[in-house]
């Protein structure tokens, strides 16, 4: 999480960067989009971090979904618009979903969660700052003196990103796709795999039952309980893909 | 006309949209569903056939106490209501109603996109009440939409995107500009399974299971009351309103009509808008609820391979008649 925003923030100092590099442009009479940027980009960094220091799990996600918001609204002012819709329903309106989905699943607790925490906090920080500096250097050096004509026609229009993606980044698109597809079977093996492991013990047991099943017996209905949850937890986990 | 002024009288014509239609729709809905079950409905407030009623159903909810439960994340708890409510008032802004340029909120260059993207985002309004509530019964209606909503996402998405190859833009102006009346029958699939899954994203009944008044007590608005559960119910209604809208326009040709395309387009838009919330009623009187494994059956074995099949006769036809 932390990342995006320092991604983020990357692209903010890369903006005051290229101001800098760029003749035409002042540093000093920065515009209003600019202002802007940098703004929703500290907004961005804030969130970030709140969603990995906080120690309520919910209050986490949804904090994620004002990181991943601030996000789309930089892709809007740097007026690459579809990427800034797409963000917002591949994560905030699905994988944030998901993700309360789990949380509530699992029962996250109202209030702090004790064990919240992790022992590798520092491994942790870490990774993140040194994948932050390595975005931040990559960024600022392939993007030195680059400059978005906001002004101009939408450099990231969806006819724009659709053209440059079907006509020059077709490889690794259709390479994303390849990857996928391979997490889909991964997932749909592991699922089948787990469920005959977890078939095989209530076997007997359904078998018991199914000699006398039209008995209205009270035991039966914890067992009838766990027969239809089995049924339902596939496509719950076909809903989760 | 200065731009400032514009801009203002655009936001301000949308926002009494977004404030009456839902109140039309829901009066429609009681007097409706009456007649359909040999009754009158309300019949007092304000005189002519109880026209006021949900206006006195407003002034009562403003009256009650705003309660928040003890053991309730307060903050929210209370923000609840608003994240479902606003989104609808953004897609409101994007959905056109007649063909000239002053016909439509703002214009937005990824309008689907942005349409469905900003309609996801108010089911986490649902979510957050469902969980912050510190019920059961909520929790469990929170669980219950969200695997609603990733279930019937997908094929909403998919049919959307079989329009769009149609059109060749995602842009809902574009859209309509370039329908003809033959794309009517080349898209009904997809405009069936589109309806379906937006009743099924609003949880309107026979999708209700997440709301289930009669099961887990309206799951995740349980420990709402007054002001904010109005707003609940106030976003039920926009979500109508907007789901009606955007299948008229991706589907139902919007304002094209069989005569009076030009300067009578609103009024084709409204018409077609206004038949499909009477569906939407009717569908409600009709049907009973389905079972959660139904509900999700039905997505993922007929939804989803439907939507699939629409894009492929999309695209076949598409190459055919160029």
């Amino acid at each position: 999480m932390s990342l995006a925003a320092a991604a983020a923030t990357a692209h903010a100092t890369t903006t005051i960067t290229t101001t800098t590099a760029a003749e035409a442009h002042g540093f000093l009479s920065p515009t209003g989009v600019e202002i802007a940027f940098l703004l929703v980009g500290l907004v961005t960094f804030g969130a970030a971090l709140i969603t990995v220091t906080t120690r309520q799990l919910v209050h986490a996600a949804l904090w994620l979904v004002v990181a991943l918001g601030g996000l789309a609204v930089e892709y809007l002012l740097l007026t690459a618009e579809f990427i800034a819709w797409v963000q917002v329903l591949i994560y905030v309106g699905s994988v944030v979903v998901l993700l309360l989905f789990g949380l509530m699943l699992t029962k996250a607790p109202i209030g702090r969660s004790p064990d919240a925490d992790s022992g590798n906090r520092w491994v942790a920080l870490t990774v993140a700052v040194v994948a932050a500096a390595t975005l931040v250097w990559v960024v600022v050096d392939a993007f030195r003196t680059t400059w978005i004509d906001l002004d101009g026609p939408a450099a990231g229009s969806t006819r724009a990103t659709g053209e440059s993606l079907f006509q020059n980044w077709v490889l690794p698109f259709e390479a994303l796709s390849v990857l996928l597809l391979a997490a889909l079977v991964g997932a749909i093996v592991l699922s089948r795999k787990a469920k005959a492991e977890s078939s095989s013990p209530p076997v007997n047991s359904r078998a018991a039952t199914g000699s006398s099943p039209s008995v209205p017996d009270s035991r039966n209905h914890p067992i009838e309980g766990n027969g239809r949850g089995e049924g339902t937890s596939p496509a719950e986990q076909e809903g989760a893909r | 006309m200065n731009d400032a002024l514009d801009v203002t009288l655009r936001l301000l014509i949308v926002f009494v949209v977004f404030l009456t239609f839902p109140l039309i729709i829901g009066q429609t809905e009681h007097k409706v569903m009456a007649h359909m079950q040999g009754r009158l409905g309300p019949m007092y407030a304000g005189g002519f056939h109880g026209w006021a009623q949900l206006v006195a159903d407003g002034v009562k909810f403003a009256q009650k106490e705003d309660v928040v439960p003890a053991g309730a994340d307060r903050r929210i708890f209370q923000l609840a209501p608003a994240v479902a409510l606003l989104p609808y008032l953004l897609v409101l802004l994007a959905i056109p109603i007649g063909p000239s340029e002053g016909a439509v909120g703002e214009v937005i260059d990824a309008g689907i996109f942005f349409v469905l993207a900003v309609m996801g985002v108010g089911v986490l309004g649902s979510l957050m009440a469902g969980w912050a509530s510190a019920n059961k019964f909520s929790l469990l209606g929170g669980l219950r939409t969200a695997a609603q909503l990733l279930a019937y996402e997908l094929p909403m998405l998919l049919t959307a995107a079989s329009v769009a190859m149609a059109a060749g833009t995602v842009s809902l102006p574009g859209i309509l500009d370039a329908f003809e009346w033959w794309w009517l029958p080349w898209q009904i699939v997809g405009a069936i399974v589109f309806f379906v899954a937006g009743l099924a994203e609003l949880q309107r009944p026979p999708f209700d299971m997440p709301v289930a008044d009669s099961e887990i007590i309206f799951g995740a608005y349980t420990e709402y009351t007054g002001l904010r559960f109005a707003l609940f119910l106030l976003a039920e209604y926009a979500g109508i309103v907007v789901l009606c809208g955007l299948t008229t326009v991706l589907f139902l040709g919007g304002w094209h009509g069989p005569w009076g395309a030009d300067g009578l387009g609103w009024v084709w838009t409204l018409l077609k808008t206004a038949v499909l919330a009477f569906i939407v009623i009717w569908l409600r009187v009709t049907y009973p609820r389905l079972r959660e494994d139904q509900l999700q059956k039905l997505s993922w074995t007929l939804l989803v391979p439907l939507s699939l099949a629409q894009i492929a006769l999309t695209g076949v036809v598409k190459v055919v008649i160029q």
